[in-house]
């Protein structure tokens, strides 16, 4: 027997001593060691790689926007001088209108005709002024002789042989006559022209500084599905300026008349007729109307003046009707502004000053993007409809071509957290709505709502979970006999392991509709329970004391549970008859009415409840734990002195534990902001800006959960929702890593103590 | 006496027991109310019928009651009103109505009331007036007979489903594979004339067969067309239902309480092994069943090994310092970032960016069609194993530093490695760590709601994630999910009412399964923890 092991131990020694397997041990440790030193490294990198991908994710969305001229190309047959000049979509073909009425399309790359074409106009005749009628590239024309055309242009797209080609072209929607506006002799000086879904406006100013127009409606021919306008409305509205701008909005609207020396005549139209809502200047004395265009959507002026200033305005409601107001000013330069563009999809434009100055500007977000010098003024300058190319006439006649890079205009931090003044409102606010249905609509990216959503939630979470669970720890830690004790922190855990699509569930569906009915009575449980508790254990404890001393110490969690279940059911009880004495039958009829305050029924107390349930085990578990690790020689010596247990507590316990309580906190804290599905299924997800108790609110977590799924990847929205993630991020790092370094901190205390 | 009460402090100590108190009764109650409300969704309730007068007429109304509560009244009073679910909602437009206590004269139930689960619009209460089998109508049938006609349907719809998901569902699936090959063989620039012949060929093949289990389909539902069932209504209508359509007939009130039970144990055998019928409201949950496990086996799969090397790592191999305990923060960090910022992240990062390069280079062939480059079951895993990864870790971690110095010097004073320390003795003893800290990832990934949203999750996926078509486990698939389930069949339903009682019962497999898995982590963890006492003395 011996010997056998003893051979066995040698030939595991020469095995062992044995070089190659000696080697191939050492380099299985070499392996093993730098193969996890590797794995380890990487898994922690993966950790950094959320932070950073976050954050690439956002930063796009404050980057300015960039200009890049693609090509300068003589244009083929080009005169001078030139009434209207337009880009397709793609910024691929230009067009051009000469003011006798003869049209060019040719190439942005190289200039070449693509087509030519002639406006139908009679001897004598030429082109006035232009307008863009819809946003569909149909083209208002007036003529010398009063007559005004509407002509659309068209771009079709064909793939022969593969190739994409564009065949540029003309489309008569109402036929090639053209419609008289004003009686004859009279000579247009301005105009404007507006056609939308079944509806048409023209409006031109006379030499005598009448103001003509007339509306349509539109109808659709049953025969070959041509337009018609019929005419339902034609006037003469006198007006006191002379109005170099005309604008008119779809509808019919609104109406201004717009004089270069700043005045402005505000029409509307209403019981059939325009009626004047309100004249006023634009401009202080001293400086002059240069440009003024309407920005997408119809609603807000961008009024361009002789000192290189843009301002927005839009009209107001306010006690007296609707009033012009100046919203917000962009500046570019010093020198009179030339042309403005507004982009077709969204609420951004360029202007061009009369030196050259070339500025991007985005009035929701009040972002200068971009500011670029050109050569020298362009005689005339076009933006495409997806506002990515620019198509200017030069000096010397020259097309020349810009792409334009712009992806997120609509979000600057002032925007995100500052108060903005969006159209249609009656003043500035905090708003959340990042889509609709229309595509003139302004998004309104303020996070402000949500991020107070997210603390309001936590607020009452807080509010509700840490007297439980902080009281609960330190019951369970300190006073509570160990047999209990091992019964209730197993049951914590648990509560802790629950899902919360499960509490958010029960909270929306069940807790929701049960405090609403016995709403008198859940506000008499957190009035009354803690008096009935302690009543209880003062009744508790004039009970004889031989009865007492059969009963052991730490106990007392257990006794109260049925007093606290009978007091739950008599309050529930009491609920109806209470409501019906003191507030008319109905409670939450009677907060609405009596105290002017909103009821949700899904509302801020459920979800603290709900959000409070998920929260208390996580501040409870840590609690517990900095209570229970407190020496024990300390309470010893403190209990030796004659203090009572309740004393020690206070002065010595909980000041050594405090860190540790502190850190539970912040680590309930950082999970209440984060929660989502509570607050997505317990409240209305309303974003709304008001601590009342009984609404709702959306959070930052609950939004991006909602309109996540939806948003286009990549667009301004998606990356705003990255934006809500990262400062969610952000914040619970930044709490539980205070809350972290404090935990450590005290554990090295007790390590000293 | 009265001040040495409150001088003492003893009201707080009340209190403190208090709060502890309302926590055990908060998490004991809600335990309960979903096991009673979820439990008793499989008990078949008693149909009642009510005799009412109403606006002085009089109206008979039948159904289960389902709830009981005061009612505003139309002029403003409040009386004790029944909330009944009368079923039919084909005829009576809806599923539920209200009736009024005071109003009822008389009430009863009715042995011969019939409910019939079919497979739209709901239950059907009524009394069995005539059956059709095989073209003749046959006056008072017996329950028996209906039994049996039903027991035929079901069969032959047995027999269809199979057809028409398994067979048909593969040739439909091997007939896109042979598009993608074509299409694949295109981008190539080496589709052939040959093999343009071959796919041509095996498609006429796919073709056929398809052709031949369409008629056999076209036999079947013949068959099962063939038989229908007349009831008699409660308001005298008279409603005919095809027996294709019907699910299961029962007459409640003439049951046993024998038969009750083995009808409740039916039940749940369905809840738990069937498909979901009528928009996720009616039927089992056996897909969201089937889709959580394998999500949840999946991530085990990718967070064990990653959370124990990095574990091993912090805690084995790299030096203890400034730097590990930064990383340590931030491991601890990670599992307090809310759960929607890793769902944020696996959608940008494993979906659009990993994803939409994966379909690039691999799956070039289905564009624009995105394969990976949409929310889909790995991605789901990838997402929930990054977000339980700091639970394997710290668990792990826990595990390592609770092994006695004197055991590991002991292995190196005998010659072994470190690396053999470390996996014939560290490792095995730390196991039981590991194991805890997986069991609790995946009660953490099955709870987990918020990120699946955004990655992966459906409230109702056509096909489950494995099948018998090649490579059978199609990870880019979208599946279902248990905690998913509950907030779309419960806040997004159309009939929230009707498919309340089955969102309980979903909620309690859930709870279940959690409460089970956390359980065992923490019995694992206990016996750990004394084990090493008894090393340690």
């Amino acid at each position: 027997m011996n010997t056998l092991v003893k051979d066995r131990v040698r030939s595991l020694l020469d095995q062992q001593t044995h070089s190659g397997q000696h080697t191939r041990r050492k380099v299985s440790d070499l392996v093993a060691r730098y193969g996890i030193a590797v794995g380890g490294v990487s898994v922690i990198v993966a950790v950094v790689l959320i932070f950073f991908y976050l954050l690439w994710v956002v930063l796009p969305i404050f980057q300015s926007a960039e200009l890049e001229r693609v090509n300068t190309s003589p244009i083929a047959g080009a005169k001078a001088p030139i009434s209207h000049l337009s880009v397709d979509e793609y910024g691929e073909v230009g067009m051009r209108l000469e003011a006798d009425g003869s049209l060019l399309f040719y190439s942005l790359d190289d200039g070449r005709t693509l087509e030519q074409a002639q406006l139908p106009l009679a001897p004598g005749e030429t082109v006035v002024s232009t307008t863009e009628a819809n946003d569909q590239g149909l083209l208002g024309v007036v003529l010398s002789s009063g007559r005004i055309l509407l002509v659309e242009e068209k771009y079709d797209i064909s793939y022969p042989d593969g190739e994409r080609l564009i065949t540029p072209g003309l489309a008569w929607p109402f036929g090639e006559a053209g419609i008289e506006l004003m009686p004859a002799g009279e000579e247009p000086v301005s105009f404007t022209a507006r056609v939308w879904g079944d509806g048409a406006l023209l409006v031109a100013q006379s030499a005598s500084g009448e103001l003509f127009s007339k509306i349509f409606t539109i109808e659709e021919s049953f025969l070959d599905e041509s337009l018609e306008l019929s005419l339902v409305g034609e006037f003469q509205t006198p007006v006191s300026l002379r109005a170099d701008y005309l604008l008119a909005s779809d509808g019919p609207g609104w109406l201004y008349a717009i004089g270069a020396d700043g005045a402005v005549q505000a029409f509307r139209f209403a019981e059939g007729t325009w009626q004047l809502n309100e004249s006023k200047r634009l401009v202080s004395r001293g400086t002059e109307i240069s440009e003024v265009r309407f920005l997408l959507g119809h609603q807000s002026l961008l009024v361009g003046d002789s000192s290189g200033r843009v301002a927005q305005w839009f009209p107001v409601r306010g006690d007296a009707g609707f009033e012009l107001t100046h919203i917000r000013d962009f500046q570019l330069g010093n020198a009179a502004i030339r042309n403005i563009l507004p982009e077709s999809r969204r609420k951004g434009f360029i202007a061009i000053g009369e030196q050259g100055q070339l500025g991007v500007f985005y009035t929701t977000s009040g972002r200068s993007l971009l500011e670029h010098q050109l050569d020298a003024p362009p005689g005339a300058v076009a933006l495409s409809s997806r506002g990515s190319a620019l198509s200017m006439i030069g000096a010397e006649g020259n097309s020349l071509l810009w792409y334009l890079d712009n992806q997120h205009p609509e979000i600057s931090w002032s925007s995100l957290w500052n108060e903005v003044w969006y159209e249609s409102y009656e003043e500035p606010g905090y708003t959340w709505q990042s889509s609709a249905s229309t595509n003139d609509f302004e998004p309104k990216f303020s996070l402000v709502p949500l991020s107070f959503g997210t603390l309001k939630a936590a607020f009452y979470a807080m509010l509700f979970a840490v007297p439980l669970a902080i009281f609960g720890a330190i019951f369970t830690a300190y006073f509570m006999s160990p047999r209990m004790r091992n019964a209730v922190k197993p049951t914590v855990e648990i509560m802790e392991a629950l899902p919360t699509v499960i509490l958010g569930f029960l909270a929306g569906l069940w807790l929701a509709p049960l405090i609403e009915e016995n709403l008198a009575g859940t506000f008499m449980i957190f009035l009354f329970l803690p008096l009935a508790v302690i009543l209880f254990g003062f009744l508790w404890s004039q009970l004889p004391k031989t009865f007492l001393q059969r009963i052991p110490d730490g106990w007392q969690a257990a006794i109260l549970i049925p007093v606290i279940i009978a007091f739950v059911w008599l309050a529930m009880s009491l609920s109806s008859p209470v409501e019906n004495t003191f507030f008319g039958g109905n409670m939450p009829a009677w907060v609405s009415q009596s105290m002017g305050l909103n009821f949700d029924q899904r509302n801020s107390i459920v979800v603290g409840i709900a959000m409070g349930f998920a929260v208390i085990p996580t501040i409870f578990s840590i609690t517990e734990d900095a209570i229970f690790s407190v020496p024990r020689h300390l309470t010893n010596g403190s209990l030796a002195l004659g203090a009572s247990p309740w004393q020690t507590l206070t002065r010595v316990v909980l000041p050594t534990a405090s860190p540790g309580i502190f850190s539970a906190l912040m680590i309930g804290l950082g999970r209440a902001v984060g929660e989502t599905m509570i607050v997505l299924m317990a409240t209305g997800n309303t974003p709304i800006m008001d601590m009342n108790i009984f609404e709702g609110m959306r959070t930052l977590s609950a939004n991006i959960a909602v309109e996540m799924p939806e948003s286009a990847v990549g667009s301004s929205h998606y990356r705003v929702l990255f934006l809500a993630a990262f400062v969610l991020f952000l914040f619970t790092f930044v709490v539980n890593t205070v809350a972290e370094v404090i935990r450590q901190r005290l554990r090295g205390k007790y390590g000293s103590l | 006496m009265n001040r040495k009460f409150f001088q003492g402090g003893n009201h707080w100590v009340w209190l403190n027991a208090g709060a502890v108190s309302i926590s055990i009764i908060m998490v004991v109650g809600l335990l309960l109310l979903i096991a009673v409300r979820g439990l008793s969704h499989f008990w078949p309730a008693q149909v009642h019928q009510f005799v009412l007068t109403q606006d002085g007429e009089q109206l008979i109304v039948a159904g289960e009651i389902h709830s009981e509560e005061e009612g505003e009244q139309r002029d403003g009073s409040y009386r004790r009103q029944y909330l009944i679910k009368q079923g039919n909602r084909d005829v009576f437009g809806a599923d539920f109505r209200w009736i009024n206590r005071a109003n009822i004269q008389r009430h009863h139930l009715p042995e011969d009331m019939v409910v019939l689960e079919r497979r739209e619009w709901g239950n059907l209460y009524g009394r069995l007036a005539r059956l059709q089998i095989d073209g003749e109508w046959l006056e008072s049938p017996s329950s028996t007979q209906l039994q049996q006609v039903i027991d035929r349907a079901l069969d032959l719809h047995d027999q269809i489903k199979d057809i028409e998901s398994d067979e048909i569902g593969a040739i439909n699936y091997q007939l896109e594979q042979l598009r993608l090959d074509e299409r694949r063989l295109e981008l190539e620039g080496e589709l052939t004339a040959e093999a343009l012949a071959r796919l041509e060929a095996e498609r006429a093949g796919l073709n056929q067969e398809f052709a031949g289990y369409q008629e056999q389909l076209t036999g079947l539902y013949q068959a099962i067309n063939r038989d229908a069932a007349e009831f008699t209504l409660v308001n005298g209508a008279q409603k005919q239902v095809q027996a294709a359509t019907m699910v299961r007939a029962y007459q409640p009130n003439a049951m046993t309480w024998v038969d009750k039970i083995g009808f409740y144990f039916i039940k749940i055998g369905e809840f738990i092994f069937d498909d979901p019928r009528e928009a996720n409201t009616e039927g089992g949950v056996f897909p969201a069943i089937f889709g959580t496990v394998l999500m949840v086996i999946l991530m085990a799969i990718v967070v064990t090994p990653l959370g124990v090397i990095a574990a091993i790592y912090l805690r084995e191999y790299a030096k203890q310092g400034f730097m590990t305990r930064l990383i340590r923060i931030a491991v601890n960090n990670l599992a307090g970032v809310p759960s929607i910022v890793y769902g944020v992240f696996g959608l940008g990062f494993f979906v659009y960016f990993l994803g939409g390069s994966i379909d690039d280079l691999f799956y070039a062939e289905a564009k624009p069609a995105p394969t990976f480059g949409t929310p889909g079951l790995f991605w789901a895993s990838l997402t929930l194993a990054l977000l339980t990864l700091p639970v394997v870790i710290v668990s792990t971690e826990e595990g390592l530093s609770r092994i006695p110095k004197s055991l590991r010097e002991g292995s190196l004073a005998l010659g072994a490695t470190k690396f053999e320390t470390l996996w014939r003795t560290v490792l095995p003893m730390a196991s039981p760590a590991m194991m805890t800290g997986l069991i609790l990832a995946v009660a953490r990934a099955a709870g987990e709601v918020a990120p699946l949203m955004l990655v992966g999750v459906v409230k109702l996926a056509p096909t489950l994630p494995l099948d018998f078509n090649a490579p059978f486990l199609h990870l880019d698939r979208k599946f279902m999910h248990l905690g998913f389930h509950i907030y779309d069949v419960g806040f997004q339903s159309p009939n929230v009412e009707a498919a309340r009682p089955l969102v309980y019962a979903t909620a309690l497999l859930l709870v279940l399964i959690i409460l089970l898995l956390n359980l065992a982590a923490i019995r694992i963890r206990n016996n750990l923890r004394e084990k090493y006492k008894s090393l340690e003395q």
